[in-house]
This record gives structure tokens, sequence and C-alpha cells, in this order.
């Protein structure tokens, strides 16, 4: 009675989750159409719920575990889950309209949301293979049908379809490499096969090629080059709303994957996953930054800079030192807060009928607008890690980690790398700032979104000049949640 | 007396650069203009008890402030100046306050917006020059280029974009191999202080890759020769108010970090690629006059001649003697005050007729009498003239290199024969002859506002020129102090 009390206890925000999907989806069934924002709100507050309850429940610097080890409730999970529902909460702000001027706004996107939340929830709590992979495809699933909600659109249809096939596909790779470290190992419980490896495993051919699957499991989820084929696409051919849920939150969970996976249960292999990830870095800040300058349409472009992200990132992680994990995370929350300014300012500027996708959307940008094109500036510079924002401090911790772990060579080509990454992220200002406006329509958006987007946007500032807070969450997390 | 000099040095221009962008649109640009002139004349005030306060005597750093700021990678908000950075921030304040002047009536779309950058970018290039962290230095260093950026993009002529992408990525690749060696000398000695650097022993071969690192960062800023290209694309781009902050302050940064960088971190390293350094100096000294002497445009030929100048002061640094060192930095100084003056009466030109060919004029003395005396004063004192300011370095520069080698004074000293070629016949076709055509019969003189700025600069010129004590009485300690540390091997 107690253990499961205690079980309970430890998942009572993905129980709160799940109550409110279930009931927005009930709710949905017998409103009018006219007072559908009764749903907005029910899943806002259902967000705002899971977040106290995680914030009070929050021991410090305890970890507990919960139904038999499978599931463990640790700092880490705890900051990301709190960042996880700050993200949604304002990505579901920032959609608001847009879904509703294309017929979107209804019980499904909610549901879907939420239940994709409560995947990566779970993802980031996982502590055995089997939790973590259920978390991955109860999110993959939702993530398929969110892209193909603007059913009528062949584009979004298609994209679906590619990100389902590569989706299943990536699955498939996971599992496959999973079943090759239970045969070896014996178990599926990350903690076990961390002790068994410790042990001095029997066949470690057997165990590197699963760690390959896993490897390339975990790229296609991240997008890494060569695994990076359905981003682009993807990004394009969703619904903006939906590209900002797949660009900015799902990254968190996959981070949080990663560290299950890999450092937890894989720590021994670090000498083999190392290298695997130091190639999928250096080809995806190579292909990503320079895929990205030739993109005319902005949410490619955005794509492939999620890419080179995505590199950036794993220099943290491929220094395989907590040094290292704690720039990631840094790297990675620092990316969501740009990433959703970013995805913010072309939902701003879409209207009904009119998807502000395209570069050329973006000229003149400071005639109709100084502000928003203040804050587009902000995050543009934030992306290309030009202080004094954010996106500075992000790279310069993923590169002394990577640096302390002796890789001078990568950190060198990384920074060069940057700086022609810096040449798309320069295009766009240039567009803001140097062009004529090609429509002068006036910009119109809630007052809740044109607030929380320029507080997104200025917070990429006042962090790029008092990081540290920050800095602190992350160290704090990783440091207390592993050993 | 414990005010943060330094702090509000820095941070009165840009909030009042900030305030400045919170006048709007262009219905307040009468507010957005006074707003601006008030907010650089107090930036320029509060820089001033920096040289009323100093202490001559004193080398190391003075006005030093202090605080944690980030303390996971243990980088600290430190500022402090010496006699190096002192005379150059005050150069900063003063030149912000010109260049607001300047862009008064001439800068029509979005003036608040240009105001603002030129407020802000005086605060963060202040803040460069008295920066004593690794991180600050580089915060300020980088941000300095994002209004750079604009200003040149915006307000700039028709190759706009082209050059300011370029100003751009020239500058941002170099400044990234400097932040890796930062990260490098962070991790030896686990902090990120200037004065712990100094005192930091390395070996040989990372003193060569950091030097280079660093030459990468500080060789574009300078420009040295071969990678100058941006610097007369960017001048030639520029509205006047950019090309006189580029011209007067932007290149010094370079020239500084070298002093403060690169040659007390790695000073073996300095020592064993001086000669490397020298010829690349010589090279811009001798070959970008020769190129100075071709142009058409009258900016692009300021421009080169900038890049020859630029290569006296790097020659003056790695000859590695007082006299040489001195006599860069007064050149660095005057060099602020002569191409400010010469962009500025570039300026006045174009403003009327809108042409900055050389072809385009002629007999400008004619119509505009009160203005060609200037012109023909600041023409003198860019090519060298003795009692000008630029005599005093380019003489100081050419006797330290005389003690070093006698070919190096040999070379250096051709700029008095070149300098004065390309000027003076830049002057003349312009300034003398029979009246080119009917645009340049209707021009009119100076009006007050013009003729306050030059006339301003042109006190200053010769000032300098006959009376340059204050600035020798400034470096000389701390120029000593710098060459006796540069003395010392840090090898490990």
């Amino acid at each position: 009675m107690n253990a499961i009390q205690s079980d309970l206890y430890a998942a009572l925000p993905e129980i709160i989750i799940l109550c409110m999907a279930m009931f927005v989806l009930l709710l949905d069934l017998f409103l009018k159409s006219h007072n559908r924002s009764l749903i907005y709100i029910f899943t806002q507050l259902g967000l705002a719920a899971a977040a106290v309850v995680t914030a009070c429940t929050h021991n410090v610097s305890v970890v507990s575990y919960a139904f038999n080890g499978m599931f463990v409730d640790d700092p880490l999970s705890d900051v990301l889950k709190l960042m996880m529902y700050l993200t949604t909460s304002v990505m579901l702000v920032y959609t608001r309209q847009y879904v509703s001027l294309r017929d979107m706004f209804r019980g499904e996107y909610f549901a879907l949301t939420l239940f994709a939340l409560l995947g990566m929830m779970i993802m980031v709590s996982g502590q055995h293979f089997l939790t973590l992979y259920m978390g991955l495809e109860l999110l993959s699933l939702c993530l398929y049908a969110l892209v193909a909600m603007d059913r009528d659109n062949p584009r979004a249809t298609e994209a679906a379809m590619k990100y389902f096939v590569l989706g299943a596909l990536s699955s498939g790779m996971l599992l496959y490499g999973m079943s090759m470290l239970y045969g070896v190992t014996g178990t599926l419980d990350v903690a076990e096969v961390a002790n068994a490896l410790l042990q001095g495993a029997p066949d470690r051919s057997v165990l590197v090629l699963g760690v390959v699957f896993l490897i390339a499991g975990l790229g296609f989820k991240l997008g890494a080059v060569p695994f990076q084929m359905w981003v682009p696409d993807v990004y394009h051919g969703a619904p903006t709303a939906v590209t900002l849920f797949i660009g900015s939150v799902t990254k968190l969970a996959a981070f949080a994957f990663m560290i299950r996976l890999l450092i937890q249960g894989l720590y021994v292999l670090a000498i083999d996953w190392q290298g695997m990830l130091a190639i999928m870095a250096v080809l995806s800040i190579l292909i990503g930054n320079i895929t990205a300058i030739a993109q005319t349409n902005l949410k490619r472009m955005l794509a492939y800079s999620t890419i080179s992200h995505v590199g950036y990132l794993l220099y943290g992680f491929m220094s395989a030192g907590t040094n290292g994990y704690v720039s990631a995370m840094f790297y990675i929350m620092a990316y969501v807060l740009m990433t959703l300014g970013g995805f913010g300012i072309m939902l701003l500027l879409s209207r009904k009928g009119f998807e502000a996708d395209n570069l050329e959307d973006l000229k003149g940008l400071n005639q109709r607008s100084p502000w928003y094109a203040f804050l587009m500036l902000i995050i543009m510079f934030s992306m290309a890690g030009v202080p004094p924002t954010l996106g500075f401090y992000a790279k310069f911790a993923v590169l002394q980690a990577a640096l302390q772990a002796g890789f001078v060579g990568l950190v060198i080509f990384a920074v060069v790398m940057a700086a022609i990454g810096g040449f798309y992220y320069l295009r766009v200002v240039k567009l803001m700032y140097f062009d004529d406006a090609l429509d002068n329509t006036p910009i119109k958006a809630p007052i809740d979104m044109k607030v929380l987007l320029s507080l997104n946007a200025l917070l990429l500032l006042a962090l790029g000049m008092f990081p540290q807070r920050l800095m602190d969450i992350c160290a704090y997390a990783i440091t207390h949640s592993f050993q | 007396m414990d005010w943060p000099i330094l702090s509000l040095s820095i941070w009165v221009p840009i909030f009042a650069g900030v305030l400045v962008l919170c006048t709007g649109g262009d219905q307040n640009a009468r507010l957005a203009r006074w707003l601006a002139l008030f907010g650089s004349i107090a930036a320029f005030l509060v820089t001033l008890p920096l040289y009323t306060h100093f202490n001559m005597m004193d080398g190391g750093f003075q006005f030093q402030e202090g605080h944690r700021w980030i303390t996971s990678f243990n980088i600290n908000y430190h500022l402090g100046v010496d006699g190096l950075a002192v005379p150059l921030i005050i150069l900063t304040s003063f030149t912000t306050v010109i260049v607001v002047i300047a862009g008064w009536e001439v800068i029509e779309k979005r003036v608040a917006q240009y105001m603002a950058a030129f407020l802000i970018m005086s605060g963060l290039m202040i803040g460069v020059f008295a920066a004593l962290d690794a991180i600050l230095y580089y915060m300020f260093w980088e941000a300095m280029l994002i209004p750079m950026f604009l200003v040149i993009g915006i307000w700039g002529g028709p190759n706009r974009v082209y050059a300011t992408i370029k100003f751009f990525l020239y500058t941002f690749i170099g400044s990234l191999l400097m932040l890796v060696a930062f990260i490098y000398l962070y991790h030896q000695s686990n902090s990120f202080e200037l004065v712990d650097y100094y005192q930091l022993p390395l070996s040989f071969k990372a003193q060569i890759l950091i030097f280079l690192a660093f030459f990468m960062a500080f060789a574009v800023k300078v420009p040295m020769w071969p990678v100058h290209t941006w610097l007369p694309d960017a001048h030639v781009e520029a509205p006047t108010g950019g090309s006189v902050v580029l011209a007067a302050i932007a290149l010094k940064l370079g020239g500084y970090s070298f002093l403060r960088f690169a040659m007390p971190i790695a000073p073996d390293a300095a020592h064993y690629l001086s000669g490397f350094m020298i010829t690349l100096s010589l090279i811009a000294v001798v070959y970008i006059a020769l190129v100075a002497l071709v142009q058409k445009d009258m900016k692009k030929l300021i421009a080169y001649s900038s890049i020859s100048h630029m290569g006296f002061v790097t020659l003056g640094f790695f000859i590695f003697n007082p006299l040489g060192m001195e006599g860069a930095i007064v050149q660095m100084i005057s060099h602020g005050f002569v191409s400010s003056a010469m962009f500025l009466s570039v300026g006045v030109l174009y403003d009327r007729m809108h042409s900055r060919q050389i072809a385009d004029y002629g007999g400008v003395v004619n119509t505009m009498p009160t203005f060609a005396a200037f012109a023909v004063l600041f023409g003198m004192a860019n090519a060298g003239l003795p009692g000008t300011s630029g005599f005093v370095g380019e003489f100081m520069v050419i006797l330290g290199a005389l003690q070093a080698n006698f070919w190096f004074a040999f070379l250096a000293s051709t700029t008095l024969i070149l300098g004065a070629a390309y000027t003076l016949w830049m002057v003349k076709r312009v300034f003398y002859g029979e009246i080119g055509n009917a645009h340049v019969a209707a021009l009119k003189d100076l009006n007050r506002r013009e003729f306050f700025i030059l006339s301003v600069l042109a006190v200053l010129v010769i000032g300098f020129g006959v009376y340059p004590h204050p600035i020798t009485e400034m470096t000389h300690a701390t120029v000593n102090n710098l060459l006796a540390h540069l003395a010392q091997s840090k090898l490990l």
C-alpha cells in the first residue's frame, strides 16, 4: 500500500497531465465552437497545476525511484519538466491566434499536445529502457498526428508521412540496439545495465554494435547528421505552430533521453560513443551551417540552424564529463528559448491565409515595427552566438568543455563554422533593417502574445548579461541527479 | 573620490543611447538629436576625471573596479585603466560628441536609431579599453560589432550590404579564434583575469599559437596587410559618422589590444614573430601608400591612408623600444583626430555634391575658401607636416626604428614622401585649379555647425603637434612598465 502510494506520489505531475489531456478531450465533445477557448484555459491550468506539483514535491538534491526503479524523480527531471511546462505554455500562447485562424483550434490540438508532453515527461523520468521507449513512442505518435493536423494541406500530409516512416525506422533501430544490450547484460534497467557493464562485460563487440544502433536512433530523434533528412521537410511542411513544438520542447526530451541512455546507462562505453558523437557533431555543424546559407524559406533555414545547434550540443556530450553535461544542458535551455522567440516572430507575422515563412516576409520589418525587428535582432544574434546574448554563453560553455576534454582541433573547427553560420543570421537582420518593406499590413496579435514575446527576447539579452542563475540551475540538476 | 568613473564612462552613453531610442520615430527627431547631444556631452564629461585624477607616475592599472560576475567560470566585472587606455577612452567619448554634431541635419531618416547606435557603440568601445577580464573584454569587443553593422547597413552608400557583412564576418571569425585562446588560458590558469595571464608561464608552442589567435583577431581590426580589404569597403559605404568612428576608434581597438593582450601574454612569441610583424607593417606602410596614390574615390584614398598609418603603429610596437612604442601610441591618438577631420571634410563635400569622386571636383577653393583652408591643414597633418600632430608620432616611430635597424627606418620614412604625395595630390585636384563644373561653382561655404567641428579638430591637431606632452606624459610610465614586462621570458 505504502509502496504504491509513494510510486503514485512520484508520478503525480504525469498523472495530472494525463487526466487533463483526457478531460480536455471529453470537454471538447460538449462544447459549442464559440466557447472553445475554455479548452485553452483548462490546458493552461493543467500545465500550471503540474508545475506547482512538480515544484512542491521537489526534494532538494534527493533522488527517489518509483515503480521498481523504472521511474525516477530527481532534480534533473524536475528542472527539465518545469522547463517543459513553461515552454509548452508559452507555445500555446504564441500559437493560439495562429491555430484558430486555421481551423485547428480544436480539442485534438490541445489533447495531442498534452499527450506529447506526457510522453516527454516519461522520457525525462525513465530509468528503464522500456519506460524510456514508451515515452518516446507516445511523444512520436502525437507528433505525427500534430504534423498532419492541417489535413487538407498536401505539404503537411507529406511531411507527416515522411516523419512517420523515418521515425518508425529510428524507433526500430533504438529497439534493436536495446535488445543487443539486453542480450549481453541480461537487464533493461538503466542502473543495472550500468552495473553489469562495470563488472566487465563478456562480449564487447556486441555491446558496441548495440551502441551504434542506439546512437543512430538517437541521431534520428535529435536530427543530427547523417540522420537529418527529415528535419527540413518536417519543419517546412508542418503548421508553424507544430514546428515550434517540435523545434523547442521535444529537444529537451531528447536531451534527457541521451542523459539517461548514454551517461547513466552506458558511461563505461564512453570511449566508444564519444567518437561517434564527435563525427555526428562535426558533420551536423558543417552541413547545418553550410546548407542553411542556401535557404530562402525561413522555416527551412531554422531547420538547418537547428541541425547545427544539435552539433554544438553534442560537443558538450562528447566531452564526457560533468562540465560537459552541464554545458550541454545550458545549451539546450538557451536553444529552446531562442527557438521559441524565433518561431514566435514568425507566428506573429502570419495572418489568415498568409504564412510568414519566407525570408522575404521579414523585409523592412524595422519600418513596420521597430520593436519586433529589435526583438528578432536579439534572437538572431543570440543564435549566431554574439555577446551580449545568451547564445554566446551557450556556445562558450560547450566549447570550453570540449577544449577541456582536449578536442582542440574540433573546437577550432566549430568556431570557424560559427562564423560561417553568422552569415545567414546576419542576412535575416539585413532583410529586416536594410531592405524596404514589401507589404505594410499592420501586425495584429493578442496582447498576451506581444508581452510574452517581448519578455522572451529580452530574457535572451538579460540572461546574456547575467547567466549565472541559469548556469547554477543546470549545474544543480546535473550534479545532484547522478554521480 | 570613490565614484566608479569607468563604469559611468561605459554606461552613461549606453543609457543615453537607450533613452534616445525611446523617443521613437522621426516625428520626434528634434528631441532625439538634442537628447543625443546632451547624452554625448555628459558621457564626455564623465571621462574627464580619468585625466585629471590620473597618477602619471604609476604604470599599473588605476581606477580599478571589481565585482564577481559569473562565478561558474570565474568571470569578473573587472575594470581598470593605465596610461595607454585613458587617452583612447577620452578620444572615444570626444569623437562621439563630434559624430553626433556631424550627423545633426545630415541624417534625416531614423534619426533616433542613428544617434542611439553611436552612443551605445561609444560605451561599448570604452568598455573594450577598460575591461581587465578577458570575457568582459570579449563581450564589449563583439557587442560593438552589432551597432556598427547596423550603422553601415542602414545609413550607408549603395553597396552597403556587401560592405557591412564583410566587415562583420571578417571581425567575427578573428574574434572567435581569440575566444578559443582565452578558453585555453582559462584552463591553464583557472581565471579570466588579465593580470593572471600576465604572470602565467606558457610553453613556446602554446605562446606561438595564442599569439597567432590574437593576431587573427587584432590584425583584422587594425587592419594589417593582407587582411585589410574590409576597411576600404566599409569606409566607402559607411555614412560620415560611421567612417569617423571606424577610423578614429575602431581601428585603435586592434592596436590597443596588441599591447594589452597579445604581446604581454605571449612575450616570447612576440619577440620571435617580431620580424614577421615588422614585415607586414612595412608592407602596409609602403605598398598601401602606393595603392592610396591611385585612388579615384576620396574616401577610399583616406581609408588606404589609414591602413598605411596603422602600419606605423604596429611597426612602433614591434621594434620594442620606448621611443617606437610611445610614438605608436601618439600616432594612434593623432590619427584619431586627423582621420576624423579628413572624413568629415569629405562628408562636407559629399553632403553638397553627393559624389566622392575626385574627378567631379576642381577649384573648390574659389567657392569655399574657408573650408579649403581647413582641408589643406588636415591634408598637411595627414602627410605628417611638422607642427601638426601627424608629425610627432611618425617622427618618434622613425627614430625608434632607426635604433633597431637602419632599413626599417628607411622604408618607414618613405611614407613622408608617399603620404605627402597622395594627400597633397588629392588636395590639389579637388581644391585648386579652374572651377571644375557648374555644381562646384554653386557650392556654399561651411555653415556654423561644420565650422565649429572642423575648428575644434584643427585646434587639437595643431595643439598636439606643437605640444604632445599631455599624451606622452600619460603613456610614459605605462610603456616603460610594459617594455620591462616584455623583456622577461615567460617560458615554462
